[in-house]
C-alpha cells in the first residue's frame, strides 16, 4: 500500500522486513534517518535484531564484517567521509568475499565541508570491489534494498545501495512498502556457507603471498562481472511479486529514434524526465539510468547506445585532474563499436547544487557547440570564482 | 501542479510542516513530494522546504524556484532579501505576524498575517507556529479539508500533543476567511 513517507523512514521499514540479525553505524548527515528510523523500531520491539552503536564508522564496518563472518545478516549505513573512513574495512568486507548492504546516502566529500548531496563518496570506493547499485527514487531505494539482500547472499559479494542524500533521503513522496510476507517469499533465511564455526575452525583474512594473490584477484573481479546475471534475476523475481521492476542493470527510456542519449546515475533522472516533457522542442532523447555501476554494464551499455549519434554524461562526482568517471568507462566500453557516438561528459549538481529543469536546456545547447570527447563541469558559474582563479576582479567593484 | 515554499527558522517545525501538508494531500488522493532544503543544522538558521501537490506522480527533484505561496513562519524574515523571490505574480503570502498585512513592504498585495506564534502559545503553551500556519493554508486555499491535516497529524503525534494540535488548527481557521485563494489554488 502506498504511504507518504520521508525516504529514509521507509529504508529503514524495508531494513526490518530483510530481517538483519546485527545492526551497527555511526550517525552523519545525511544518512542519519535512517539509522534514528531503525533504532526507532528495535526499541518499540517491532524490529528484532542486535543494534550496537559503535564509535566511528570504521567499527560499524568492522562490526558487521566480523558479524557476518559469523554468519549473520547485517546491515549499515554511512555517507560521506563515514564511507571514506569505512573504506579500509570496505576493501576487506569485498575481498573475504562476505555478504552484506549497506546504504550510501550519498554526500559530498571534504574540503571544502559539504553535507549537500553529490556521488563522490560512493565513487571513491567504487574499486573496493563491492556492487554498486544506484537508486533514481525513493521506490527503487526500497526494491533495490531488498534486492541488495538475494544479490550479496546469492553472489557472496557485498551490495553497496546508493540514495542520493537529501534529495531522496529527506524527500517525503508516495513510497509502497511491501507485505513482510512478501519479502520473506523473495528472501530466505541467510545460511553463509563458510561461517565461522568453532567446531571447524578456519582462518580468514590471512597473509597471502604473490603465488596466490593474482588468483584472488582474478576471481574477485570474476564474480563481480559475473554478478549482472545475479542483478538481472533479483530485479525479474522482485518485480514478479511486487510489480515493480528498478531496471536490472540499465533503465532506458524515450522514443527508439531518438538519436540523443544521457547517462545518469540516481536522482536526476526524474528531473531530466520531466524537463523533456517541459522542453519537448528540444531533439528526442533517450534518457539511460546506470542502475548497476559495479558490474559496469558495458555490453549492456554498447548495446543501448549502438544507434545514438550523441551521448551525454552527466555525473555527480569528478576526477581532479582528469575529468569524468563514469564517462572515461562508458569511452571504454563503446569504443568496440563499428561507429560510437560522439561524447559529451559534464559533472553537474556537486555539493548540493540545485539541478533545475533548465539544465536539460542548456545540456542541449552545449553538446551544439562543444567538441565531442571533452569534458566541463556543466553548472559551474565563473563569477564566483576567485579572481586568482579567473574570477571577476574584486577591487573594480569595492573600489 | 500546485508548489508551495515554507521559509522559518531551524526549531520552527519547517520541514515537519511540508511534511506534514504533503501528507494531508496525500490522504486526499493527490500526488504530493516535500523536502527540505537545510542550511547549517543547528536551530535559528534560515530554513527553506517545499511542498508540490499534482495530479499526476511528481519526478522532478529540483527546488521549487516560482512557488504559487510562501508560508512564512518568522515575520523577521520578510526583511531577508530573496525572501520572495520567484514569487508567481498571482502568488500568495501566508506570514505568522501579529501585525497588520499592510505593516509589511512588499510588492505582494496578497500577503495575509495570522498571529500562529500566540496561538501555538496559547494551545500548545510552546512557540511553533507550524500546524496553524498550515490549518491558516489550507482554509485560505480550500485545496484540502481541515480533517486531512488533522489526519496527518495523526499519522506523527499521539496523545495530548495530538489532542491540542487538533484544537489549535480549529482555532486557526477561525481566525482565517475560508476559501480567498481559492482561485489561486485552482489556476
Amino acid at each position: 500500500m502506498l504511504k507518504a513517507l520521508e525516504g529514509s523512514q521507509a529504508i529503514a521499514q524495508t531494513v526490518a522486513l530483510c530481517r538483519p540479525q546485527v545492526v551497527a553505524a555511526y550517525p552523519i548527515t545525511p544518512q542519519t534517518h535512517i539509522v534514528e528510523n531503525i533504532a526507532r523500531l528495535v526499541a518499540d520491539g517491532s524490529m528484532q535484531c542486535e543494534l550496537v552503536s559503535v564509535e566511528s564508522e570504521f567499527s560499524a564496518a568492522s562490526l558487521v564484517l566480523g558479524a557476518a563472518c559469523a554468519g549473520s545478516r547485517t546491515y549499515t549505513a554511512s555517507a560521506s567521509q563515514g564511507i571514506l573512513l569505512m573504506s579500509e574495512v570496505l576493501y576487506n568486507i569485498a575481498g573475504l568475499r562476505v555478504p552484506m548492504v549497506m546504504t550510501c546516502a550519498n554526500r559530498a566529500i571534504s574540503a571544502p565541508l559539504s553535507i549537500w548531496n553529490d556521488q563522490q563518496d560512493s565513487m571513491a570506493v567504487r574499486d573496493a570491489g563491492w556492487i554498486q547499485l544506484y537508486c533514481a527514487d525513493n521506490q527503487e531505494a526500497v526494491d533495490t534494498t531488498i534486492q541488495a539482500y538475494r544479490i550479496a547472499e546469492s553472489t557472496e559479494l557485498p551490495v553497496m545501495v546508493c540514495v542520493d542524500g537529501f534529495t531522496l533521503t529527506h524527500t517525503l513522496e508516495p513510497i509502497d512498502i511491501p507485505d513482510q510476507a512478501q519479502v520473506d517469499e523473495f528472501l530466505p533465511a541467510f545460511k553463509f556457507k563458510r561461517a565461522l564455526d568453532p567446531a571447524n575452525p578456519t582462518s580468514i583474512g590471512t597473509l597471502v603471498s604473490p603465488d596466490y594473490y593474482t588468483e584472488a584477484r582474478y576471481s574477485h573481479h570474476q564474480a563481480l562481472l559475473d554478478s549482472e546475471q545475479a542483478i538481472i534475476a533479483a530485479d525479474a523475481d522482485w518485480q514478479a511479486i511486487c510489480g515493480r521492476s528498478s531496471g536490472g542493470l540499465v533503465s532506458v527510456n524515450g522514443p527508439d529514434n531518438a538519436r540523443i542519449g544521457v547517462i545518469t546515475l540516481g536522482s536526476i533522472y526524474g528531473t531530466l524526465y520531466e524537463a523533456r516533457e517541459t522542453y519537448s522542442e528540444l531533439p528526442d532523447t533517450r534518457l539511460i539510468s546506470l542502475r548497476a555501476y559495479r558490474p559496469f554494464p558495458a555490453a549492456a551499455l554498447r548495446e543501448i547506445c549502438k544507434d545514438l549519434t550523441d551521448l551525454v554524461i552527466l555525473e555527480r562526482a569528478i576526477s581532479l585532474g582528469s575529468g569524468g568517471i563514469v564517462s572515461a568507462e562508458v569511452h571504454s566500453a563503446l569504443s568496440s563499436l563499428p561507429e560510437s557516438p560522439r561524447i559529451y561528459s559534464y559533472a553537474v549538481g556537486l555539493g548540493g547544487r540545485d539541478i533545475p529543469l533548465d539544465l536539460y536546456r542548456r545540456m542541449h545547447a552545449r553538446i551544439r557547440d562543444d567538441k565531442p570527447g571533452g569534458f566541463s563541469i556543466l553548472d559551474v558559474d565563473t563569477e564566483r570564482l576567485l579572481p586568482e582563479d579567473g574570477g571577476p576582479d574584486q577591487t573594480a567593484i569595492t573600489a | 501542479m500546485i508548489e508551495v515554499r515554507i521559509h522559518g527558522r531551524g526549531g520552527q517545525g519547517n520541514v515537519v510542516a511540508a511534511y506534514l501538508l504533503a501528507t494531508a494531500a496525500f490522504t486526499e488522493g493527490w500526488h504530493a513530494q516535500a523536502f527540505p532544503a537545510f542550511g547549517a543544522e543547528r536551530r535559528g538558521a534560515p530554513v527553506v522546504a517545499f511542498v508540490r501537490l499534482n495530479d499526476k506522480p511528481i519526478r522532478r527533484r529540483c527546488q521549487v524556484a516560482e512557488p504559487d505561496f510562501l508560508i512564512i513562519q518568522d515575520e523577521a524574515l520578510m526583511h531577508v532579501t530573496g525572501i520572495t523571490d520567484g514569487l508567481k505574480a498571482s502568488g500568495r503570502i501566508l506570514l505568522n505576524s501579529s501585525s497588520d498585512a499592510d505593516t509589511f513592504d512588499t510588492d505582494n498585495e496578497h500577503l495575509i498575517t495570522m498571529p500562529a506564534t500566540r496561538l501555538a502559545q496559547e494551545h500548545l503553551g510552546r512557540p511553533v507556529p507550524n500546524t496553524a500556519l498550515l490549518s491558516a493554508f489550507v482554509t485560505l486555499t480550500g485545496l484540502l479539508p481541515r480533517s486531512a491535516l488533522s489526519h496527518a497529524l495523526e499519522e506523527r503525534f499521539s496523545g495530548d500533543i495530538l489532542e491540542k494540535n487538533n484544537q489549535l488548527i480549529n482555532a486557526a481557521a477561525e481566525t482565517i476567511d475560508a476559501n480567498l485563494w481559492k482561485d489561486t489554488a485552482n489556476a
